[in-house]
């Protein structure tokens, strides 16, 4: 039997070969695990790759299938997941030693829908210390390479996640975006990522950083895959007091019209002097592209983004800190003894968190402490309410907004190590649509000199991910950016 | 804005992190860099803004308060640093003189 080539196998394809017999699911599982041995000691995608596992759950999923009758949806088809999950029977770091070893006792809702659905999960992916950067560099347990060149970032926190369906170790991968941490990766390793409306997909399982940010999303190379995941992950779970009753709307992804009767509109605030030709040309040629295809362009505006890095470096570094403070030494995860137990916090806490981690807990801290929380917590909370009625107002002009997705391409691995406000700036693009709680797209349109990739987002009104899948989708049909494969085994 | 030694030594102390004395100098230096960031914010006007305490929910759900599945003790204890029988192990918590 005849394992196709996995550098760029997408679910679909991958259903067709199970479905048509061409492999099994425990060949398919056996060749990913292979090619992850041979090629991920370059990369570091993964933190935990579950080989026996996966082929135990493979093999049950072939035995499945032979019995016939209405299959799930996922049946056989292998998984990566971000290791801010929690996956009963799977380690979970959250890229921290402060739970190194810890070995969650149940699962997240999003995970258990696609198991349910049928999927092998190959592993854990890398990421960011509990999803806090944008690049990856601030896992404990080392960065991961981008495939497209291996001295830079893969961007993050979903670092790992966007690595490895771009090395073909999987056919997709789980992440979160709570400031942009799929869209951004997804961007800078040649994905197609989305994150959905918050509330859309329970975060119950998700090992919280920025309670009312975080989002669970997926990356995989192309968007008719990523609605397929969507629609099996979405929708209401008790389990999670945010998650909405709206009902999940199917995709409806072909045309016969193309994009016709979509109005785009583009934010004249995201074209600034930071922004990188390569990256400006690429995205502007993309949203011509889909003119051409039958879309309305129009220039919007977005008045508040300048404000969006202030605004989420306040909230999420202050919700953060309340979510971290269980890291305490006491029920799970590392533990330095002492006599006392507020000094065992302290000495637990220093010697397990990051600096990022200590950063943002620190800043946080500060900004809802006695005297400041007015003043630093309050008002971004406030303006955040301006944030979100910039895009309410906006998406009464058009149906989606097209921008970049970063200022620049990947940059080499640590260009921005001693300087942790440069980093953010970074998240300029990204931060808008995780504080007014939108749906957004990133997939590539591009590439710069160094043949890099540039990826574009579409973000959407609250509810709209079915448009963004299609539009998105449309414009895949139409083009081949999103087929482009790094030289990897080179 | 330049935050004192002090006052790093209090944030530290706040959210329970043990650090050195170079840590302490490096966080002072860039917390006071991004809190000087973040200051942008104060030129806004946000007299008659609603503060955004959810995104899309008004109302906090409620359930009725029926007993379900939970997890058992063993799972609860089974990633525990310290255990002895059916609770965690600590140590002792002693008066504290500055809190």
């Amino acid at each position: 039997m005849h394992v196709p080539d996995l550098a760029g196998l997408t679910i679909y394809r991958a259903l067709d070969g199970l479905q048509k017999g061409e492999f099994t699911s425990r060949e398919l599982t056996q060749a990913y695990l292979e090619r992850i041995e041979r090629l991920d000691p370059q990369v570091h995608a993964f933190l935990h790759v579950a080989s026996e596992e996966a082929l135990r759950q493979a093999a049950a999923a072939d035995e499945r299938r032979a019995q016939g009758g209405k299959l799930p949806a996922l049946l056989g088809i292998p998984l990566a997941v971000k290791d801010v999950l929690a996956v009963a029977g799977y380690p979970a770091t959250c890229g921290s030693r402060i739970l190194d070893g810890f070995m969650p006792p149940y699962t997240a809702t999003a995970v258990s829908r696609l198991q349910q659905a049928g999927v092998v999960i190959l592993g854990k992916t890398n990421t960011d210390e509990f999803a806090m950067g944008s690049s990856t560099e601030n896992s404990a347990f080392g960065v991961t390479h981008n495939p497209w060149d291996l001295q830079r970032v893969p961007g993050g926190s979903s670092g790992g996640s966007a690595a490895a369906v771009a090395s073909g170790f999987a056919p997709a991968a789980l992440g979160t975006d709570t400031g942009g941490s799929i869209r951004q990766p997804a961007s800078f390793c040649g994905m197609t990522g989305f994150k959905p409306t918050y509330g859309r997909i329970s975060r119950y399982g998700l090992i919280a950083y920025g309670s009312s940010l975080d989002t669970i999303g997926a990356l995989a190379h192309d968007a008719r895959d990523l609605a397929l995941l969507y629609e099996l992950m979405a929708g209401f779970d008790p389990l999670d007091a945010t998650s909405l009753e709206t009902p999940v709307e199917r995709s409806q992804l072909d045309s016969q019209e193309g994009l016709k009767g979509l109005r785009i509109g583009v934010p004249e605030e995201y074209f600034i002097a930071g922004l990188h030709p390569a990256v400006e040309h690429a995205v502007r040629e993309a949203v011509a592209e889909m003119e051409k295809l039958g879309a309305q362009v129009a220039q919007v505006s977005l008045p508040h983004t300048e404000y969006a890095v202030p605004v989420y470096y306040l909230i999420a570094p202050a919700e953060a800190s309340a979510n971290l403070a269980r890291f305490d030494g006491v029920r799970y995860g590392l533990r330095v003894d002492s006599d006392d137990m507020v000094e065992m916090f302290k000495e637990t806490r220093g010697a397990g968190f990051g600096s990022e981690v200590k950063r943002r807990s620190m800043l946080g801290t500060y900004a809802l402490s006695a005297g400041y929380y007015d003043a630093y917590y309050g008002q971004a909370q406030k303006v955040r309410t301006l944030i979100k009625s910039d895009f309410e107002r906006a998406f009464e002009q058009v149906d989606v907004i097209a921008a970049p997705v970063a200022p620049t391409t990947a940059f080499p691995i640590g260009e921005h190590s001693g300087d942790p406000l440069a980093m953010y700036l970074e998240d300029v693009f990204t931060l808008p649509a995780n504080l007014a709680g939108v749906p957004g797209i990133a997939f590539p349109v591009g590439f710069d000199s160094r043949g890099l990739p540039v990826g574009m987002q579409l973000m959407g009104a609250h509810f709209d991910e079915a448009r963004l899948f299609r539009a998105a989708h449309i414009y895949q049909s139409a083009t081949d950016w999103h087929t482009r494969r790094p030289a990897l085994e080179n | 804005m330049s935050l004192s030694h002090e006052e790093v030594v209090h944030i530290a102390h706040l959210a329970r992190l043990a650090l050195s004395q170079d840590e302490l100098a490096r966080y002072r230096e860039q917390l006071s860099s991004i809190l000087d960031h973040v200051a942008k914010l104060q030129v806004l006007d946000t007299e008659d803004i609603e503060p955004m305490t959810s995104i899309l929910i008004s109302q906090s759900r409620l359930r009725d308060d029926t007993p379900g599945a939970c997890l058992t003790e063993q799972e609860l204890l089974s990633n525990a640093p310290a255990s002895e029988a059916d609770q965690f192990r600590v140590p002792p918590v002693l008066d504290q003189e500055s809190a």
